[in-house]
């Protein structure tokens, strides 16, 4: 199993886990929904729950549960800027197709 | 593709379904944008890089230029080039003309809807706010990477009813929708997190370019109350540049009146060092004067605070009228939040720090702080945050009633009430069969109508014909969660209705709302000795037209003419007494006649039996 954060996505998961003043980590996985099937989630965590994963990048928690895991696995989490707009960006390399918007895939 | 950004536990959107919201700072200079993304509230950059647009619109020939691109026409083509509308807002032509008499533009269309006369036909306030908020909105969309679910749009916490709406109308124009509107001190607050603490006192201290404005909030379970507004809507930042410009010329002897380009050079000079002494002890000018020879000076903070001393002495006088106002003593309050840009001047802070014996919180940008709240908020009622999180309400900052008879306000919502809100009261007739009734709705503390704002009036019509005081009109005031009121009138029995969205059609000067608040506490033992004479008056108005009715029906029939003309007598001197101010005289007026005419009651009661049984049985009965 490996998940891997570029520098830019970590420095800013770090910031935003900061001002946020509470929440132990950051929650990466997936769900059935979207227009490909799959679409991830990317939210803060307050509490582990059972199945719960923990991996630590550069003193950054991510967490992620058991069942997501085996389509998350080799992810790489990035941070970029595309115009006005930035936020995180997903490269999976279990997914074998992708809608044209990249928030949902299949596998 | 579209980028993530981090959610709440358990709040991740579905694809394409993200909650977008932003918040909107709609200010009379300059104009923000901000949003949460990751939980992290940021202003909003256009893709120069820049978050704030100057507040300006200007109509060209084929183009409608927005922020720094209508900056430049407003020397060059000031007639077509919009500044501060936020001025003009809501206002009637009157309202601006006497507060603005040197503005360039020409106004034209209604006395109470003004509109302004550009290259491109008339247009209204409305339309320019629209032009600088669909900036702001499409920014947004580009940044946030889809529609917005909708926006919050900060105004002053004195704007009146008009004010607001016609914000709101603007909004619609731009095809964006409006969440909230949230009063400009709250939203400041809100960005500080005060909202999250238990109770307490804020005080809010804006000062501006152009205006000054002191807020004194209190917030009490999740409510943001508005205790008392004050300031000065001509003390900014602008005049501590005019003192420095004074300074400087005194000091390099330059005479006035000065040269266009003099007048520029100097006042840019007095900018800088007014920026550079915030940091530094001392700033070093320069000018290049009309003979072409050199001018070099120095300002020290020391000089600087020495010339800014008066006029920052002016805002603590406002902060302690509205302190008084509030009816709070400084020990009270709990934080001061700064707001606006000419707070980062040192002597500011220190100054506002000292008189409210704490630290003001100046940690978020003060030029941001307004947008960073509102965005917060946005975010809120978005649906982005979990359900325990506290949603922010609002007040009616001034009392909400209507007309009845004789002049007088009944208040129907008093100030302070928490928004949303809907209350009814009960009316009725005051003549025997009227069939329709006038609603006049009006805002303000006062007992009398003329002493309040008049909002709206309408009329119910429809009424079936009843005996004076049998019908129920029940009247409901609503408002909405942006301040903004509707006025129901129904007629129990019938079922009819007659309503009204009051959108009204002048607006209230913020020094108007602060006279109107004081005029009601130093005038409430005048004012409710006025309210007593005109319940007076209306009872002997009642009356007379009660026992005329009367007269008029038995008269003859019942009474001999000596009797007749006594009642007549007793009604000509209530009639003549009602028109007095004598509180007294009037009620003796009123008993003189209710004993006078006892027994024609009384005997009216006996016919009106008889009437009733003649031709049946006892047993019938």
């Amino acid at each position: 199993m490996a998940v891997s954060m570029t520098p830019a996505a970590t420095e800013r998961v770090r910031t935003f886990l900061t001002n946020r003043g509470k929440g132990i980590g950051l929650r990466l996985g997936v769900k059935t929904t979207g227009c490909s099937g799959l679409a991830y989630v990317l939210e803060f965590v307050d509490q582990l729950n059972d199945d719960d994963e923990l991996f630590t990048i550069d003193d950054v928690n991510i967490i992620i549960d058991g069942k997501s895991l085996v389509h998350l696995d080799g992810i790489e989490l990035d941070f970029i800027k595309e115009g006005l707009n930035e936020g995180f960006k997903f490269t999976n390399p279990n997914a074998k197709g992708e809608c044209g918007c990249g928030e949902s895939f299949n596998v | 593709m579209a980028l993530l950004q981090i959610a709440e536990p358990g709040l991740s959107t579905v694809p394409h379904q993200h909650r977008l919201a932003a918040g909107i700072d709609l200010g009379t200079t300059n104009s923000l944008v901000a949003s949460v993304k990751s939980g992290l509230a940021e202003t909003l950059t256009d893709d120069e890089g820049k978050d704030i647009l100057p507040s300006i619109v200007s109509y060209q020939e084929n183009t409608i230029a927005v922020g720094n691109a209508a900056k430049a026409h407003s020397i060059s083509d000031p007639q077509n080039t919009i500044v501060s509308v936020k001025r003009l807002i809501g206002r009637s032509l009157q309202d601006i003309e006497s507060k603005y008499p040197a503005l360039p533009y020409e106004f034209c269309g209604d006395e109470n809807h003004p509109s302004l006369m550009t290259r491109q036909g008339e247009i209204n306030p409305v339309q320019v706010s629209a032009e600088i908020l669909s900036t702001l909105v499409e920014r947004a969309k580009l940044s946030l990477g889809g529609d917005l679910e909708g926006v919050v749009i900060t105004v002053p916490a004195y704007f009146d009813d008009a004010q607001r709406q016609s914000t709101k109308d603007a909004a619609k124009l731009a095809g964006v929708n409006v969440l909230r509107l949230l009063n400009e001190p709250t939203a400041a607050a809100v960005a500080y997190g005060l909202d999250s603490k238990q109770e307490g006192v804020i005080a809010v201290y804006d000062l501006g370019g152009g205006t000054f404005d002191i807020s004194i909030l209190r917030l009490s379970k999740g409510v943001f109350e508005v205790l008392a507004t004050g300031g000065d809507s001509a003390l900014g930042g602008d005049d501590f540049d005019i003192a420095l410009v004074n300074h400087i010329l005194a000091q390099a002897n330059i005479a006035r009146p000065l040269s266009a380009s003099m007048e520029r050079q100097v006042l840019q000079q007095a900018c800088f060092a007014k920026e550079q002494l915030s940091n530094a002890d001392k700033v070093s000018i320069s000018l290049t004067l009309e003979d072409d020879s050199n001018f070099a000076g120095e300002i020290s903070r020391a000089t600087f605070d020495g010339l800014i001393k008066g006029l920052v002495a002016k805002t603590l006088r406002s902060c302690r009228r509205s302190i008084k106002d509030a009816g709070v003593s400084v020990d009270e309050i709990c934080e001061v939040v700064m707001v606006g840009g000419s707070t980062r001047v040192p002597l500011v802070r220190s100054e506002v720090s000292n008189f409210f014996k704490r630290q003001a919180l100046t940690s978020i940008d003060p030029d941001k702080v307004v947008a960073i709240g509102a965005a917060i908020q946005a975010d809120v009622l978005a649906g982005n945050k979990p359900d325990n999180e506290m949603l922010l309400l609002d007040v009616i900052p001034l009392s909400l009633g209507l007309e009845t008879m004789g002049g007088l306000v009944e208040k129907v919502i008093s100030r302070n009430t928490t928004i949303p809100v809907a209350k009814a009261q009960e009316f009725t007739t005051f003549k025997d069969g009227q069939t329709a009734m006038a609603i006049h709705v009006l805002q303000g503390e006062r007992e009398l109508v003329e002493d309040c704002r008049s909002l709206a009036r309408f009329e119910l019509r429809g009424i079936p014909p009843m005996t004076a005081g049998a019908a129920h009109i029940r009247v409901t005031f609503k408002v909405d969660a942006d301040g903004l009121l509707s006025v129901t009138a129904m007629e129990k029995s019938t079922g009819i209705e007659s309503s009204i969205e009051v959108k009204p059609s002048f607006g209230l000067e913020e020094d108007d709302i602060i006279t109107m608040l004081k005029d009601s506490m130093s005038n409430a033992k005048e004012d409710m000795a006025a309210r007593m004479l005109k319940e007076q008056q209306v009872e002997a108005a009642r009356v007379h037209e009660g026992v005329t009715a009367a007269l008029a029906q038995d008269g003859a029939r019942l009474l001999t003419s000596d009797e007749l003309s006594a009642i007549n007598i007793a009604l000509e001197n209530l009639l003549t007494t009602s028109q007095t101010s004598q509180i007294t005289d009037i009620e003796k007026a009123i008993e003189q006649v209710d004993k006078i005419t006892a027994t024609f009651a009384e005997r009216r009661m006996d016919s009106s039996i008889r009437t009733a049984l003649a031709g049946h049985s006892v047993d019938e009965v």
